[in-house]
Protein backbone atom coordinates (compact mmCIF):
# COMPACT_ATOMS: atom_id res chain seq x y z
CA UNK A 1 0.00 0.00 0.00
CA UNK A 2 2.87 1.99 0.89
CA UNK A 3 4.61 1.50 -2.28
CA UNK A 4 1.75 2.28 -4.38
CA UNK A 5 0.99 5.54 -2.62
CA UNK A 6 4.65 6.42 -2.95
CA UNK A 7 4.83 5.81 -7.00
CA UNK A 8 1.22 7.63 -6.99
CA UNK A 9 3.12 10.55 -5.32
CA UNK A 10 6.11 10.20 -7.78
CA UNK A 11 3.64 10.55 -10.87
CA UNK A 12 1.74 13.52 -9.15
CA UNK A 13 5.26 14.93 -8.61
CA UNK A 14 6.59 14.59 -12.18
CA UNK A 15 2.98 15.90 -13.37
CA UNK A 16 3.24 19.11 -11.59
CA UNK A 17 6.90 19.21 -12.51
CA UNK A 18 6.55 19.28 -16.11
CA UNK A 19 3.44 21.27 -15.98
CA UNK A 20 4.75 24.31 -14.66
CA UNK A 21 8.27 23.78 -17.02
CA UNK A 22 5.33 24.34 -19.48
CA UNK A 23 4.51 27.63 -17.88
CA UNK A 24 7.94 28.95 -17.31
CA UNK A 25 9.42 28.13 -20.38
CA UNK A 26 7.03 30.77 -21.96
CA UNK A 27 5.15 30.54 -25.15
CA UNK A 28 7.07 30.62 -27.87
CA UNK A 29 7.27 26.43 -28.09
CA UNK A 30 3.48 27.52 -29.53
CA UNK A 31 4.64 29.66 -32.26
CA UNK A 32 4.12 26.91 -34.27
CA UNK A 33 0.61 27.57 -34.57
CA UNK A 34 1.23 30.39 -36.47
CA UNK A 35 2.43 28.01 -39.41
CA UNK A 36 -0.05 29.07 -41.86
CA UNK A 37 0.03 24.83 -43.27
CA UNK A 38 0.29 23.27 -39.61
CA UNK A 39 -1.95 20.56 -38.92
CA UNK A 40 -2.45 21.32 -35.43
CA UNK A 41 -3.78 24.92 -36.86
CA UNK A 42 -6.03 23.17 -39.40
CA UNK A 43 -7.65 21.55 -36.31
CA UNK A 44 -8.08 24.31 -34.21
CA UNK A 45 -9.11 26.57 -37.67
CA UNK A 46 -12.02 24.08 -37.67
CA UNK A 47 -13.63 26.21 -34.61
CA UNK A 48 -14.49 28.93 -36.97
CA UNK A 49 -16.47 26.78 -39.48
CA UNK A 50 -18.28 26.05 -36.20
CA UNK A 51 -19.08 29.38 -35.44
CA UNK A 52 -19.69 30.52 -39.09
CA UNK A 53 -22.36 27.34 -38.94
CA UNK A 54 -23.83 28.34 -35.35
CA UNK A 55 -23.81 31.73 -35.77
CA UNK A 56 -25.67 31.61 -39.15
CA UNK A 57 -28.16 28.65 -37.58
CA UNK A 58 -28.79 31.95 -34.62
CA UNK A 59 -28.77 34.93 -36.46
CA UNK A 60 -31.98 35.23 -38.97
CA UNK A 61 -30.57 36.19 -42.49
CA UNK A 62 -32.41 39.31 -42.65
CA UNK A 63 -31.78 40.63 -39.03
CA UNK A 64 -30.20 44.10 -38.94
CA UNK A 65 -27.37 45.53 -36.73
CA UNK A 66 -27.92 47.85 -34.91
CA UNK A 67 -28.50 51.21 -35.96
CA UNK A 68 -27.38 54.16 -33.83
CA UNK A 69 -29.10 57.66 -32.80
CA UNK A 70 -27.42 61.02 -34.76
CA UNK A 71 -26.13 61.80 -31.25
CA UNK A 72 -24.10 58.95 -30.67
CA UNK A 73 -21.65 60.37 -33.56
CA UNK A 74 -19.23 61.79 -32.16
CA UNK A 75 -16.17 61.85 -33.82
CA UNK A 76 -14.86 61.02 -37.47
CA UNK A 77 -14.72 57.67 -39.13
CA UNK A 78 -11.43 56.08 -38.29
CA UNK A 79 -9.23 55.19 -41.36
CA UNK A 80 -7.28 51.80 -40.99
CA UNK A 81 -5.52 49.80 -43.34
CA UNK A 82 -4.87 51.34 -46.91
CA UNK A 83 -5.71 54.95 -46.56
CA UNK A 84 -4.50 56.41 -50.02
CA UNK A 85 -4.27 53.82 -52.98
CA UNK A 86 -2.72 56.27 -55.07
CA UNK A 87 0.48 55.90 -53.54
CA UNK A 88 0.50 52.25 -55.17
CA UNK A 89 -1.96 52.37 -58.08
CA UNK A 90 -1.93 55.29 -60.98
CA UNK A 91 -5.46 54.38 -62.41
CA UNK A 92 -6.82 54.93 -59.29
CA UNK A 93 -4.71 57.96 -58.72
CA UNK A 94 -5.81 58.98 -62.21
CA UNK A 95 -9.87 58.56 -61.06
CA UNK A 96 -9.28 60.29 -58.27
CA UNK A 97 -7.84 63.29 -60.02
CA UNK A 98 -10.73 63.46 -62.20
CA UNK A 99 -12.91 63.01 -58.96
CA UNK A 100 -14.18 59.70 -59.74
CA UNK A 101 -16.25 61.02 -62.88
CA UNK A 102 -14.46 57.67 -65.33
CA UNK A 103 -15.28 55.43 -62.24
CA UNK A 104 -16.92 52.17 -63.52
CA UNK A 105 -18.30 49.81 -61.21
CA UNK A 106 -18.31 46.27 -62.61
CA UNK A 107 -20.13 43.09 -61.77
CA UNK A 108 -18.74 40.19 -63.42
CA UNK A 109 -18.12 36.48 -62.51
CA UNK A 110 -21.57 33.73 -62.43
CA UNK A 111 -23.83 36.26 -63.61
CA UNK A 112 -26.47 35.81 -66.85
CA UNK A 113 -25.44 39.44 -67.50
CA UNK A 114 -22.07 41.68 -66.96
CA UNK A 115 -22.68 45.20 -66.09
CA UNK A 116 -21.31 48.32 -65.02
CA UNK A 117 -22.06 51.27 -63.01
CA UNK A 118 -20.86 55.23 -63.04
CA UNK A 119 -20.48 56.54 -59.30
CA UNK A 120 -23.38 58.69 -60.93
CA UNK A 121 -25.65 56.03 -61.70
CA UNK A 122 -24.92 54.38 -58.38
CA UNK A 123 -25.66 57.67 -56.21
CA UNK A 124 -29.28 57.72 -58.53
CA UNK A 125 -30.47 54.28 -57.58
CA UNK A 126 -32.21 53.41 -54.20
CA UNK A 127 -30.63 54.78 -51.08
CA UNK A 128 -30.55 53.89 -47.52
CA UNK A 129 -28.83 55.23 -44.98
CA UNK A 130 -27.31 53.84 -41.39
CA UNK A 131 -26.07 55.03 -38.45
CA UNK A 132 -23.81 51.84 -37.38
CA UNK A 133 -20.89 50.65 -35.47
CA UNK A 134 -17.99 49.72 -37.36
CA UNK A 135 -16.01 46.99 -35.09
CA UNK A 136 -12.43 46.21 -36.12
CA UNK A 137 -10.61 43.26 -36.29
CA UNK A 138 -8.18 45.08 -33.24
CA UNK A 139 -11.30 45.65 -30.90
CA UNK A 140 -12.01 49.25 -31.35
CA UNK A 141 -15.49 50.55 -32.57
CA UNK A 142 -16.95 53.80 -33.86
CA UNK A 143 -19.86 54.92 -35.12
CA UNK A 144 -20.67 56.98 -38.19
CA UNK A 145 -23.10 57.27 -40.67
CA UNK A 146 -22.77 55.24 -44.09
CA UNK A 147 -25.25 56.49 -47.29
CA UNK A 148 -25.09 54.16 -49.96
CA UNK A 149 -27.26 51.86 -52.23
CA UNK A 150 -27.94 48.07 -51.19
CA UNK A 151 -26.03 45.74 -53.02
CA UNK A 152 -29.03 43.05 -53.40
CA UNK A 153 -30.48 44.89 -56.62
CA UNK A 154 -27.51 45.05 -58.08
CA UNK A 155 -27.15 41.27 -57.88
CA UNK A 156 -30.44 40.79 -59.45
CA UNK A 157 -29.97 43.15 -62.18
CA UNK A 158 -27.08 40.90 -63.53
CA UNK A 159 -28.70 37.37 -62.55
CA UNK A 160 -26.79 35.30 -60.26
CA UNK A 161 -26.36 32.10 -61.80
CA UNK A 162 -27.25 28.87 -59.45
CA UNK A 163 -23.54 28.52 -58.81
CA UNK A 164 -22.58 31.40 -57.59
CA UNK A 165 -22.06 30.90 -53.52
CA UNK A 166 -20.09 33.60 -52.95
CA UNK A 167 -19.84 37.78 -53.75
CA UNK A 168 -16.22 38.92 -54.19
CA UNK A 169 -14.97 42.37 -54.01
CA UNK A 170 -12.04 43.54 -55.69
CA UNK A 171 -10.33 46.46 -54.72
CA UNK A 172 -7.87 49.38 -55.96
CA UNK A 173 -5.64 49.16 -52.95
CA UNK A 174 -2.51 46.58 -51.95
CA UNK A 175 -1.70 45.68 -48.85
CA UNK A 176 1.72 43.85 -47.84
CA UNK A 177 4.83 45.54 -49.71
CA UNK A 178 8.27 45.68 -48.24
CA UNK A 179 10.01 42.53 -48.84
CA UNK A 180 7.11 40.62 -50.34
CA UNK A 181 5.05 42.25 -53.58
CA UNK A 182 2.29 43.72 -52.75
CA UNK A 183 -0.91 42.09 -52.80
CA UNK A 184 -4.49 43.73 -54.43
CA UNK A 185 -7.04 43.69 -51.26
CA UNK A 186 -9.92 41.81 -51.58
CA UNK A 187 -12.41 40.23 -49.47
CA UNK A 188 -15.93 37.71 -50.01
CA UNK A 189 -18.94 37.32 -47.88
CA UNK A 190 -21.76 34.70 -49.11
CA UNK A 191 -24.87 35.40 -50.48
CA UNK A 192 -26.59 35.83 -47.06
CA UNK A 193 -24.44 39.12 -46.18
CA UNK A 194 -24.70 39.79 -49.78
CA UNK A 195 -28.53 40.11 -49.86
CA UNK A 196 -28.96 41.94 -46.26
CA UNK A 197 -30.82 44.44 -46.11
CA UNK A 198 -27.77 46.64 -44.32
CA UNK A 199 -25.53 45.06 -46.90
CA UNK A 200 -24.90 48.86 -48.80
CA UNK A 201 -22.20 49.80 -51.58
CA UNK A 202 -21.52 53.06 -50.02
CA UNK A 203 -20.48 56.69 -51.10
CA UNK A 204 -21.22 58.78 -48.39
CA UNK A 205 -19.96 59.30 -44.85
CA UNK A 206 -21.25 61.57 -42.14
CA UNK A 207 -23.38 63.46 -44.70
CA UNK A 208 -20.21 64.31 -47.15
CA UNK A 209 -18.76 62.58 -49.68
CA UNK A 210 -17.15 59.39 -48.74
CA UNK A 211 -13.19 60.57 -48.38
CA UNK A 212 -10.16 58.52 -49.94
CA UNK A 213 -9.04 57.49 -46.43
CA UNK A 214 -12.61 55.74 -46.24
CA UNK A 215 -12.59 54.11 -49.30
CA UNK A 216 -13.91 56.62 -51.96
CA UNK A 217 -15.50 55.86 -54.21
CA UNK A 218 -17.11 52.60 -52.68
CA UNK A 219 -16.85 50.95 -49.83
CA UNK A 220 -18.59 48.27 -49.52
CA UNK A 221 -20.83 47.69 -45.39
CA UNK A 222 -21.58 44.38 -44.33
CA UNK A 223 -23.03 45.68 -40.71
CA UNK A 224 -22.68 42.59 -38.94
CA UNK A 225 -18.89 41.76 -39.70
CA UNK A 226 -15.79 42.88 -38.74
CA UNK A 227 -13.95 45.78 -40.57
CA UNK A 228 -11.75 43.72 -43.03
CA UNK A 229 -14.80 41.95 -44.21
CA UNK A 230 -15.94 45.80 -45.52
CA UNK A 231 -13.75 46.05 -48.69
CA UNK A 232 -12.80 50.09 -49.65
CA UNK A 233 -11.90 51.24 -52.86
CA UNK A 234 -14.44 48.53 -54.89
CA UNK A 235 -13.96 48.45 -58.28
CA UNK A 236 -15.39 44.74 -58.83
CA UNK A 237 -17.64 42.56 -58.02
CA UNK A 238 -17.35 38.93 -59.10
CA UNK A 239 -19.75 36.08 -58.02
CA UNK A 240 -18.21 32.82 -57.52
CA UNK A 241 -18.56 29.23 -56.66
CA UNK A 242 -14.90 29.17 -54.57
CA UNK A 243 -12.35 30.64 -54.22
CA UNK A 244 -9.16 28.97 -55.91
CA UNK A 245 -8.85 31.52 -58.73
CA UNK A 246 -8.27 34.82 -56.36
CA UNK A 247 -5.33 35.42 -54.33
CA UNK A 248 -3.90 32.71 -52.10
CA UNK A 249 -7.77 30.98 -52.30
CA UNK A 250 -8.85 31.77 -48.83
CA UNK A 251 -11.34 34.37 -49.89
CA UNK A 252 -9.57 37.53 -49.44
CA UNK A 253 -6.46 39.27 -48.50
CA UNK A 254 -6.11 39.17 -44.56
CA UNK A 255 -8.00 35.29 -44.89
CA UNK A 256 -4.64 34.79 -47.21
CA UNK A 257 -2.96 36.24 -44.25
CA UNK A 258 -5.03 33.43 -41.49
CA UNK A 259 -7.87 35.25 -40.52
CA UNK A 260 -11.05 33.69 -40.03
CA UNK A 261 -13.12 34.04 -43.20
CA UNK A 262 -16.49 34.64 -41.42
CA UNK A 263 -15.30 37.67 -39.86
CA UNK A 264 -18.22 38.15 -37.86
CA UNK A 265 -16.83 37.41 -35.04
CA UNK B 1 2.51 8.98 10.73
CA UNK B 2 0.86 5.56 10.60
CA UNK B 3 -1.02 6.64 13.90
CA UNK B 4 -2.52 9.79 12.22
CA UNK B 5 -3.50 7.86 8.91
CA UNK B 6 -5.44 5.46 10.97
CA UNK B 7 -7.67 8.20 11.99
CA UNK B 8 -8.76 9.58 8.21
CA UNK B 9 -9.88 7.77 5.22
CA UNK B 10 -9.88 8.31 1.53
CA UNK B 11 -13.86 9.26 0.00
CA UNK B 12 -14.55 9.11 -3.13
CA UNK B 13 -15.40 12.94 -3.63
CA UNK B 14 -15.25 13.87 -7.08
CA UNK B 15 -16.96 12.80 -9.74
CA UNK B 16 -15.62 12.03 -13.51
CA UNK B 17 -17.21 14.89 -14.77
CA UNK B 18 -15.64 17.11 -12.29
CA UNK B 19 -12.51 15.87 -12.44
CA UNK B 20 -12.71 15.96 -16.51
CA UNK B 21 -14.17 19.28 -16.89
CA UNK B 22 -11.73 20.78 -14.29
CA UNK B 23 -8.22 19.48 -16.33
CA UNK B 24 -10.24 20.61 -19.33
CA UNK B 25 -10.84 23.67 -18.20
CA UNK B 26 -7.15 24.18 -16.79
CA UNK B 27 -6.16 23.57 -20.35
CA UNK B 28 -8.43 25.65 -22.50
CA UNK B 29 -7.93 29.44 -20.16
CA UNK B 30 -4.35 28.64 -20.27
CA UNK B 31 -4.65 29.16 -23.96
CA UNK B 32 -7.49 31.38 -23.47
CA UNK B 33 -5.68 33.88 -21.47
CA UNK B 34 -2.23 33.86 -23.70
CA UNK B 35 -4.35 34.02 -27.16
CA UNK B 36 -6.55 36.62 -25.65
CA UNK B 37 -3.49 39.13 -24.42
CA UNK B 38 -2.51 38.71 -28.25
CA UNK B 39 -5.58 39.59 -29.55
CA UNK B 40 -5.80 42.47 -26.54
CA UNK B 41 -2.44 43.89 -27.96
CA UNK B 42 -3.94 44.51 -31.47
CA UNK B 43 -5.25 47.60 -29.60
CA UNK B 44 -3.75 47.66 -26.19
CA UNK B 45 -6.58 50.24 -24.59
CA UNK B 46 -10.46 50.06 -22.61
CA UNK B 47 -12.97 51.97 -22.85
CA UNK B 48 -16.53 52.41 -21.61
CA UNK B 49 -19.05 52.99 -23.91
CA UNK B 50 -20.05 51.89 -27.72
CA UNK B 51 -17.39 53.31 -28.91
CA UNK B 52 -13.49 54.06 -28.78
CA UNK B 53 -13.14 57.41 -28.42
CA UNK B 54 -10.36 58.60 -30.58
CA UNK B 55 -11.75 61.98 -30.83
CA UNK B 56 -13.41 62.20 -27.32
CA UNK B 57 -11.84 60.29 -24.20
CA UNK B 58 -14.01 57.51 -22.36
CA UNK B 59 -10.12 55.48 -22.36
CA UNK B 60 -9.83 53.81 -18.44
CA UNK B 61 -6.68 51.90 -19.70
CA UNK B 62 -4.54 52.87 -21.89
CA UNK B 63 -0.92 50.64 -22.39
CA UNK B 64 2.04 52.00 -24.95
CA UNK B 65 5.26 53.17 -25.39
CA UNK B 66 7.18 57.25 -26.14
CA UNK B 67 9.74 58.44 -26.36
CA UNK B 68 11.80 60.79 -23.54
CA UNK B 69 14.74 62.56 -23.01
CA UNK B 70 16.14 58.94 -21.54
CA UNK B 71 15.04 56.62 -24.81
CA UNK B 72 11.92 55.19 -25.13
CA UNK B 73 9.47 53.89 -22.09
CA UNK B 74 6.55 51.94 -21.59
CA UNK B 75 3.63 53.59 -20.25
CA UNK B 76 0.02 52.35 -19.01
CA UNK B 77 -2.25 54.76 -18.22
CA UNK B 78 -5.10 53.93 -15.69
CA UNK B 79 -8.15 56.04 -14.79
CA UNK B 80 -5.91 58.82 -15.65
CA UNK B 81 -2.57 57.99 -13.84
CA UNK B 82 0.26 57.04 -15.74
CA UNK B 83 2.68 54.32 -14.67
CA UNK B 84 5.77 53.69 -15.69
CA UNK B 85 5.48 50.10 -16.91
CA UNK B 86 9.19 49.95 -18.85
CA UNK B 87 10.03 45.86 -19.31
CA UNK B 88 6.64 44.60 -18.81
CA UNK B 89 3.60 46.51 -20.14
CA UNK B 90 4.23 48.83 -23.28
CA UNK B 91 8.13 48.13 -23.69
CA UNK B 92 9.63 44.75 -22.78
CA UNK B 93 12.40 42.21 -24.72
CA UNK B 94 15.90 42.95 -24.37
CA UNK B 95 17.25 46.43 -24.30
CA UNK B 96 19.35 45.79 -27.38
CA UNK B 97 15.76 44.32 -28.74
CA UNK B 98 13.11 46.13 -27.32
CA UNK B 99 9.40 44.80 -28.11
CA UNK B 100 6.62 47.59 -28.13
CA UNK B 101 3.96 45.52 -27.55
CA UNK B 102 1.20 46.13 -24.77
CA UNK B 103 1.46 42.55 -22.96
CA UNK B 104 5.55 41.07 -23.57
CA UNK B 105 6.06 38.08 -25.91
CA UNK B 106 6.39 35.65 -23.01
CA UNK B 107 2.75 36.25 -21.88
CA UNK B 108 1.22 35.61 -25.37
CA UNK B 109 0.49 33.06 -28.10
CA UNK B 110 2.28 32.90 -30.62
CA UNK B 111 5.10 34.76 -28.53
CA UNK B 112 5.13 37.67 -31.25
CA UNK B 113 2.38 39.73 -32.87
CA UNK B 114 0.15 37.70 -35.21
CA UNK B 115 -3.73 38.82 -34.17
CA UNK B 116 -4.99 35.68 -36.97
CA UNK B 117 -3.50 33.42 -35.23
CA UNK B 118 -4.48 34.72 -31.64
CA UNK B 119 -7.95 34.74 -33.00
CA UNK B 120 -7.53 31.29 -34.27
CA UNK B 121 -6.54 30.00 -30.69
CA UNK B 122 -8.42 32.07 -29.00
CA UNK B 123 -11.69 30.88 -30.33
CA UNK B 124 -10.96 27.16 -30.91
CA UNK B 125 -10.61 27.04 -26.69
CA UNK B 126 -13.68 28.99 -26.25
CA UNK B 127 -15.92 26.42 -28.11
CA UNK B 128 -13.68 24.02 -25.64
CA UNK B 129 -14.72 25.51 -22.12
CA UNK B 130 -18.20 26.28 -23.30
CA UNK B 131 -18.67 22.34 -24.20
CA UNK B 132 -17.32 22.17 -21.07
CA UNK B 133 -18.99 24.15 -19.47
CA UNK B 134 -22.40 22.76 -20.58
CA UNK B 135 -21.28 18.99 -20.19
CA UNK B 136 -20.60 19.54 -16.04
CA UNK B 137 -23.52 21.86 -15.73
CA UNK B 138 -25.97 19.10 -16.96
CA UNK B 139 -23.46 16.36 -15.05
CA UNK B 140 -23.40 19.03 -12.07
CA UNK B 141 -27.75 19.25 -11.83
CA UNK B 142 -27.83 15.79 -12.00
CA UNK B 143 -25.20 14.54 -9.46
CA UNK B 144 -26.17 17.18 -7.13
CA UNK B 145 -22.39 19.25 -7.00
CA UNK B 146 -24.22 22.17 -7.76
CA UNK B 147 -26.30 22.77 -5.33
CA UNK B 148 -24.03 20.77 -2.67
CA UNK B 149 -21.07 22.56 -3.40
CA UNK B 150 -21.29 25.47 -5.61
CA UNK B 151 -24.72 27.52 -4.42
CA UNK B 152 -24.17 29.61 -1.61
CA UNK B 153 -26.73 28.43 1.53
CA UNK B 154 -27.51 31.19 4.35
CA UNK B 155 -25.36 28.72 6.53
CA UNK B 156 -22.75 29.33 4.50
CA UNK B 157 -22.88 32.84 4.71
CA UNK B 158 -23.09 32.39 8.17
CA UNK B 159 -20.36 30.36 8.57
CA UNK B 160 -17.93 32.41 6.78
CA UNK B 161 -16.78 34.87 9.56
CA UNK B 162 -15.15 31.62 11.02
CA UNK B 163 -14.01 30.16 8.03
CA UNK B 164 -11.92 33.18 6.73
CA UNK B 165 -10.75 33.10 10.78
CA UNK B 166 -9.27 29.64 10.04
CA UNK B 167 -7.68 30.39 6.90
CA UNK B 168 -5.66 33.34 8.81
CA UNK B 169 -4.24 30.47 10.57
CA UNK B 170 -4.17 28.42 7.80
CA UNK B 171 -6.41 25.73 9.96
CA UNK B 172 -7.66 24.16 7.07
CA UNK B 173 -10.54 21.19 7.43
CA UNK B 174 -10.49 18.48 5.32
CA UNK B 175 -14.08 17.49 5.07
CA UNK B 176 -16.05 15.96 2.15
CA UNK B 177 -18.01 19.38 2.50
CA UNK B 178 -16.38 22.73 1.06
CA UNK B 179 -15.99 25.57 3.33
CA UNK B 180 -17.68 28.59 3.11
CA UNK B 181 -14.54 30.36 1.51
CA UNK B 182 -14.63 27.50 -1.36
CA UNK B 183 -17.97 27.41 -2.00
CA UNK B 184 -17.40 31.42 -2.25
CA UNK B 185 -14.81 30.89 -5.26
CA UNK B 186 -16.95 28.81 -6.71
CA UNK B 187 -19.69 30.31 -6.77
CA UNK B 188 -17.88 33.65 -8.48
CA UNK B 189 -16.26 31.26 -11.10
CA UNK B 190 -19.53 29.83 -11.97
CA UNK B 191 -21.93 32.03 -11.52
CA UNK B 192 -20.50 34.94 -11.99
CA UNK B 193 -17.19 34.98 -13.74
CA UNK B 194 -17.78 31.98 -16.55
CA UNK B 195 -21.12 33.66 -17.33
CA UNK B 196 -19.44 37.36 -17.46
CA UNK B 197 -16.66 36.35 -19.78
CA UNK B 198 -18.56 34.25 -21.91
CA UNK B 199 -21.70 36.69 -22.66
CA UNK B 200 -19.10 39.71 -22.94
CA UNK B 201 -17.17 37.66 -25.35
CA UNK B 202 -20.39 37.27 -27.17
CA UNK B 203 -21.10 41.10 -27.17
CA UNK B 204 -17.82 41.51 -29.21
CA UNK B 205 -19.15 39.86 -32.46
CA UNK B 206 -21.22 42.22 -34.87
CA UNK B 207 -23.08 38.57 -35.69
CA UNK B 208 -24.40 38.27 -32.18
CA UNK B 209 -25.18 41.70 -31.40
CA UNK B 210 -27.46 41.18 -34.74
CA UNK B 211 -28.70 38.14 -33.04
CA UNK B 212 -29.02 39.28 -29.68
CA UNK B 213 -29.00 43.14 -29.33
CA UNK B 214 -29.92 42.72 -25.44
CA UNK B 215 -26.24 42.25 -24.91
CA UNK B 216 -25.30 45.66 -26.10
CA UNK B 217 -27.91 46.76 -23.97
CA UNK B 218 -26.85 44.13 -20.75
CA UNK B 219 -23.19 45.79 -20.34
CA UNK B 220 -23.90 49.21 -21.55
CA UNK B 221 -22.33 48.96 -25.55
CA UNK B 222 -19.62 46.93 -26.96
CA UNK B 223 -16.76 48.44 -25.58
CA UNK B 224 -17.85 48.11 -21.83
CA UNK B 225 -18.58 44.84 -22.26
CA UNK B 226 -14.51 44.07 -23.98
CA UNK B 227 -14.00 45.95 -20.99
CA UNK B 228 -15.92 43.78 -18.70
CA UNK B 229 -14.25 40.88 -20.70
CA UNK B 230 -10.54 41.72 -19.54
CA UNK B 231 -12.31 42.67 -15.88
CA UNK B 232 -13.67 38.90 -16.14
CA UNK B 233 -9.73 37.47 -17.33
CA UNK B 234 -8.23 39.41 -14.13
CA UNK B 235 -10.86 37.54 -11.86
CA UNK B 236 -10.30 34.14 -13.30
CA UNK B 237 -6.19 34.76 -13.13
CA UNK B 238 -6.78 35.64 -9.52
CA UNK B 239 -8.77 32.55 -8.59
CA UNK B 240 -6.20 30.62 -10.58
CA UNK B 241 -3.60 31.99 -8.69
CA UNK B 242 -5.45 31.64 -5.16
CA UNK B 243 -6.74 28.07 -6.03
CA UNK B 244 -3.07 26.70 -6.63
CA UNK B 245 -2.02 28.47 -3.88
CA UNK B 246 -4.57 27.17 -1.42
CA UNK B 247 -4.16 23.62 -2.92
CA UNK B 248 -0.07 23.74 -2.37
CA UNK B 249 -1.08 24.74 1.49
CA UNK B 250 -3.99 22.25 2.17
CA UNK B 251 -1.58 19.74 1.17
CA UNK B 252 -0.98 19.34 -2.53
CA UNK B 253 -0.89 15.45 -2.62
CA UNK B 254 -4.52 15.00 -1.35
CA UNK B 255 -6.21 18.08 -3.47
CA UNK B 256 -4.34 16.15 -6.65
CA UNK B 257 -5.05 12.78 -6.11
CA UNK B 258 -9.16 13.86 -5.48
CA UNK B 259 -9.07 15.46 -8.57
CA UNK B 260 -7.23 12.82 -10.57
CA UNK B 261 -8.74 9.97 -9.10
CA UNK B 262 -11.57 11.37 -7.09
CA UNK B 263 -10.65 10.23 -4.04
CA UNK B 264 -10.20 12.87 -0.78
CA UNK B 265 -8.46 11.86 2.47
CA UNK B 266 -10.40 13.09 4.92
CA UNK B 267 -9.13 12.87 8.89
CA UNK B 268 -8.95 14.58 11.91
CA UNK B 269 -8.90 18.27 11.82
CA UNK B 270 -6.16 19.89 12.75
CA UNK B 271 -3.88 16.75 12.03
CA UNK B 272 -0.22 17.75 11.60
CA UNK B 273 -0.26 15.54 8.14
CA UNK B 274 -2.96 17.66 7.31
CA UNK B 275 -2.55 21.11 8.15
CA UNK B 276 0.45 21.98 6.18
Amino acid sequence: MSNLILNRRRLLGLGAVSASSLVLAGCDQFDFLGQRDHPARDFLEQANELTYRVQRAIIGDTVLAREYAETEIRQGQRPNGSIDPAETNSEYAALRASNFANYRLKVTGLVEQEKSYSLAELMNMPNRTQITRHDCVEGWSCIAKWSGTPLGPLLNASRLKPGAKYIVFHCYDAMGGGLSAPEPYYTSCDRIDAYHPQTILAYGLNNAALPVANGAPIRVRIERTLGYKQPKYVHTIEAVDNFTSTGRGKGGYWEDHGYDWYGGI
Amino acid sequence: MASTRDQTRLIYRQSIFTRLTHWVWAVALFFLLLSGLQVWNAHPALYIGQQSGFEFDNAILQIGAENTLAGPRGYTTVFGNKFDTTGLLGMSGSATQPDYVGFPGWATIPSYRDLGTGRVVHFFFAWVLVAALAVWLVASLFNRHLWRDIILKPRDLRDLPRDIADHIRFRFHHRRAYSPLQKLAYFVVFIILFPLIILTGLTMSPGMDAAWPWLLDLFGGRQTARTLHFVAMMGLTLFFVVHVIMAVLAGPINELRSMITGYYRVGPDAAPEDVK
